[in-house]
């Protein structure tokens, strides 16, 4: 590969990396045709893994990390000293299709800074999108950041080419927003979102393409003072008015060429796990903010065990849960037991008397979830109130695999 | 018929044998032979140890989930699978019908764990596999060696047709393998690394993205080698780079932190910050641009068909989209709808020149029928994509009174459906004092021709109020 391309690529990477995001499923199923390029399965592959333990799925590049904002937590921010590159269109293009071609990548995550305005900067990421589709017959995953300052016409057209959209929230208060990200504004973040959501629901009523994937968002965490359940509030929020498909959470980290107002430490990655396992409960479990938050003190998770052990340990009362009788919401709540393993249990109890030795075939954390559950030949007694419980189940201190 | 307790022993061919075993189970489940008195093995000539079966037997009815299992499970090298799985269809065929709904049972649990064995192999060989690049005579080819940990090679060839259709494509494994030449799927033996090329020149550049994505600042092997164990290893040129990467990462996350926060070498860019703001297009003929730009955010059109008219004009008329002729032409209402709203402005007393006229779509969508582009009606979200369009032209242009002509200008001026017939006159529109009448295209279709006069009159009257409203 062209060395000025290569030199180009590992800055425009290194300055795309603090973007969580790099999932590539939720696209409708597609082919390629006779002369196209690629397909999409549904549910996403991790084409590697690098040695921090995440997904290599996408192509997930800048096309130029020049950048007029200046937001402090930012390695990208105008005013740091990093090292500066930019794309061309083509350069991109050429990128994902070579890199597509030898199945190295699932697609494209093309994210930008902002040079000359963005209205510019958005033209230019929807000129890589539209050159893939239109000249390539690309069927790959495209997953666009939308710059919420653009003008509302070009989101209109970034749904077209997109499987997703996302905008980052960045911060969860407008007050941190303002201190940190003075360029940007919670108001018309809010407002590109909704305008998308509203988008994607219209195009899916008209069984038309538009973002099919749907949108995600990204929280930087620790970089200021919101507590979890200040985090999980907003995400709750953003679910329930923009139905985004996910939230991620960014462990505020080190970067090169900090910037002298952000925390001197980062906050500990097994926060961002926990955010994680709590939004996790808010989606799929059944689990309000408020009982997720009543597990840990003062608003913040407790980080020593899962955000569903810590409920379960604070209210016992609750449990035990017997595996033949119980009902789905409660064998939900069982810390160990996954909505798979629930699933399991309730198509098989409808056929048979559950022993422990069968749920332990139906899911495999049979360790934290025996105490609060029966079984025909179990009862845990008084194996729940004993004070030391938690003490047996707190996850022995190593380092944890953030998007296992 | 009685049950056959004799010992069978039946021969499978070596690797994945789905027909052989769909037609040992045919003839084993019409005998009503027991599991335990069936012996399967692999690899020999079936002539010399194997029981012949009638080839007539008649085809088993499964659950729809015991024939998926079946097809997994049959991808295994465990030499057990077959027993297994036929223990598994004897008693689904004598009672159990419902077996797979206890995943809880050992012999379901076994074969349920076996078979997302061959799941994670399956995604692993979709995920982990490296094609590289040989330049021939016909064009690129791409050839990739792989090696599976169990006899998956044949179930991951639609996935691979599916995603690299265009392409010439070979997949080599130690156990066979498969080319596409665009047009068909050919399988062939066993084939060595050394069969493979040896590189690609898009490999270092693909490195120089798995090194630059890394983050140092969160070094976590052992969740790295939980998704991708060393065994893959060795056929992924980026993993030449793990190693330098573990051993750098707390250099580098060190240096990171002990650096003391920079001070900014740039001093803050204040035209440029200015000029950032000032993106808005400040003429029609600006956003006229971006519009053609933009190209059809629905299916067909030639070309973009802005609005036209003076800056300032009194009147803005705001139509569905473009027809047959506007597309042509690039030129609003100039087609027979076009021609009548002309006809019936005169008639109000309204100077066709002096107003401005648009649409609320700004391309042709059709639908094409033989040689004839037929009118297809924009959709409410398709209608949406271009409100951002209409707005600010509007906002340029400045109109007194705007005026929706039918359903779709009035859905994008006011972002509402809302029947025409019933807001029919005077109604704000957004931010506009608006009027809201038929499209002239209305008055073109109805078939009796009394009816049609009393809504060219009623059309034209509707015109002439609009123009006493802004006289």
């Amino acid at each position: 590969m062209d060395v000025l391309l290569s030199r180009k690529l590992r800055i425009l990477a290194d300055a795309a990396k603090y973007d969580a995001s790099c999932a590539s499923s939720g696209a409708p199923k597609r082919k390629a045709g006779r002369d196209g390029l690629g397909s999409t399965t549904g549910a996403g592959i991790c084409h590697a893994y690098t040695p921090d333990g995440r997904c290599v799925s996408l192509l997930k590049i800048l096309l130029t990390n020049y950048c007029l904002y200046d937001c402090a937590y930012c390695v990208n921010r105008r005013s740091s000293n990093v090292k500066r590159a930019k794309f061309s269109v083509e350069e991109v293009v050429t990128l994902t299709v070579e890199f597509y071609k030898r199945n190295y990548i699932e697609g494209l995550f093309l994210s930008s800074g902002i040079i000359k305005t963005p209205d510019h900067t958005m033209e230019e990421m929807l000129r890589v999108a539209k050159s893939l589709r239109q000249e390539h017959q690309f069927r790959g995953y495209i997953h666009l950041k939308t710059i919420p300052e653009a003008s509302p016409w070009l989101i209109e057209q970034a749904g077209l080419w997109a499987d997703r959209l996302s905008i980052n929230l960045e911060l969860p208060t407008a007050d941190s927003l303002a201190a940190l990200a003075p360029e940007k504004s919670g108001p018309s973040i809010r407002g590109a979102m909704a305008q998308m959501h509203e988008r994607i629901v219209e195009a899916k009523e008209e069984k038309r393409r538009f973002s099919p994937a749907g949108q995600s968002t990204q929280v930087i965490v620790g970089a200021d003072a919101t507590t979890d359940a200040d985090v999980l509030r907003t995400s709750a929020s953003l679910y329930g008015a923009y139905k985004l498909k996910r939230v991620y959470y960014s462990a505020f980290s080190p970067i090169p060429d900090s910037s002298a107002i952000l925390p001197l430490k980062p906050p500990p990655m097994q926060r961002e796990n926990r955010l994680y396992q709590a939004d996790w409960l808010l989606r799929y479990y059944g689990f309000g903010v408020e009982e997720i938050a009543s597990g840990g003190e003062e608003g913040m998770l407790d980080l020593a065990v899962d955000p569903k052990l810590a409920w379960a340990l604070k209210n016992r009362g609750q449990f035990p849960v017997d595996v033949n009788t119980g009902s789905r919401e409660m064998l939900l709540r069982v810390p160990g037991l996954g909505a798979r393993a629930v699933d399991r249990i309730v198509s098989a109890r409808r056929h048979t008397n559950l022993r422990l030795a069968d749920v332990a075939r139906l899911t495999s954390s049979l360790k934290r979830a025996r105490a609060f559950l029966t079984a025909t030949d179990h009862h845990p007694r008084a194996q729940l109130d004993a004070a030391a419980l938690r003490e047996r189940l707190v996850e022995k201190p190593q380092q944890l695999s953030l998007f296992g | 018929m009685m049950a056959d307790s004799a010992l069978r022993h039946v021969v499978l061919s070596d690797g994945a044998d789905l027909d052989g075993f769909r037609r040992a189970v045919r003839a084993l489940a019409s005998a009503r032979v027991s599991p335990d008195a069936v012996v399967f093995m692999t690899g020999a000539a079936p002539d010399l140890f194997g029981d012949s079966f009638a080839a007539d037997a008649p085809p088993v009815a499964l659950p729809k989930g015991v024939g998926a299992l079946i097809a997994s499970v049959v991808c295994h090298r465990d030499p057990e699978r077959y027993a297994l799985l036929y223990r598994l269809v004897f008693r689904v065929l004598n009672g159990e019908r419902a077996l797979l709904e206890v995943p809880s049972d050992p012999l379901v649990h076994r074969l349920d764990l076996m078979a997302r064995t061959i799941r994670r192999d399956l995604h692993k060989m979709h995920a982990f596999l490296r094609f590289r690049r040989v330049a021939g005579e016909e064009g690129e080819r791409f050839v990739a060696w792989f090696e599976p940990d169990h006899f998956i090679l044949e179930a991951t060839a639609q996935f691979f047709i599916d995603r690299f259709r265009s392409l010439d494509w070979t997949i080599l494994t130690p156990v066979g393998s498969m080319r596409w030449d665009r047009l068909s799927l050919v399988y062939g033996p066993p084939a060595a690394r050394e069969d493979a090329p040896a590189g690609d020149r898009f490999e270092e550049g693909w490195r120089d993205y798995y090194e630059s994505t890394f983050n140092p600042a969160r070094v976590n092997p052992k969740a790295m080698r939980a998704e991708m164990p060393k065994k893959y290893w060795r056929n992924m040129p980026e993993a030449a780079s793990i190693t330098a990467l573990i051993r750098e990462a707390p250099g580098r996350m060190a240096g990171m932190i002990d650096r003391e926060a920079t001070m900014p070498a740039k001093r803050k860019p204040e035209r440029a910050l200015e000029a950032m703001w000032d993106q808005e297009p400040k003429t029609l003929a600006a956003l006229n641009a971006v519009i053609a730009a933009a190209g059809p955010l629905v299916p067909g059109a030639t070309q973009a068909v802005p609005g036209e008219g003076p800056v300032g004009a009194a009147l803005a008329f705001v139509g569905e989209q473009p027809g047959d002729q506007e597309d042509l032409q690039g030129r609003p209402f100039v087609g027979p709808a076009g021609q009548l709203l002309s006809r019936a402005l005169r008639e109000a007393g309204i100077d066709r020149e002096a107003a401005y006229l648009t649409n609320a779509v700004k391309h042709f969508k059709f639908e094409e029928r033989g040689k004839r582009r037929i009118h297809a009606k924009p959709t409410a979200g398709e209608v949406k994509h271009y409100r951002p369009f209409l707005m600010k032209e509007l906002a340029l242009v400045r109109p007194r009174l705007v005026v929706a002509l039918g359903a779709t200008a009035l859905l994008a001026l006011s972002g509402k459906a809302l029947p025409v017939t019933k807001v029919r006159g005077p109604l704000r529109l957004d931010d506009y004092d608006g009027y809201v009448t038929v499209h002239p295209s209305y008055l073109l279709r109805i078939p009796d021709e009394a009816e049609k006069r009393r809504a060219y009159a009623a059309f034209v009257d509707d015109l002439s109020r609009i123009n006493a409203m802004v006289a």
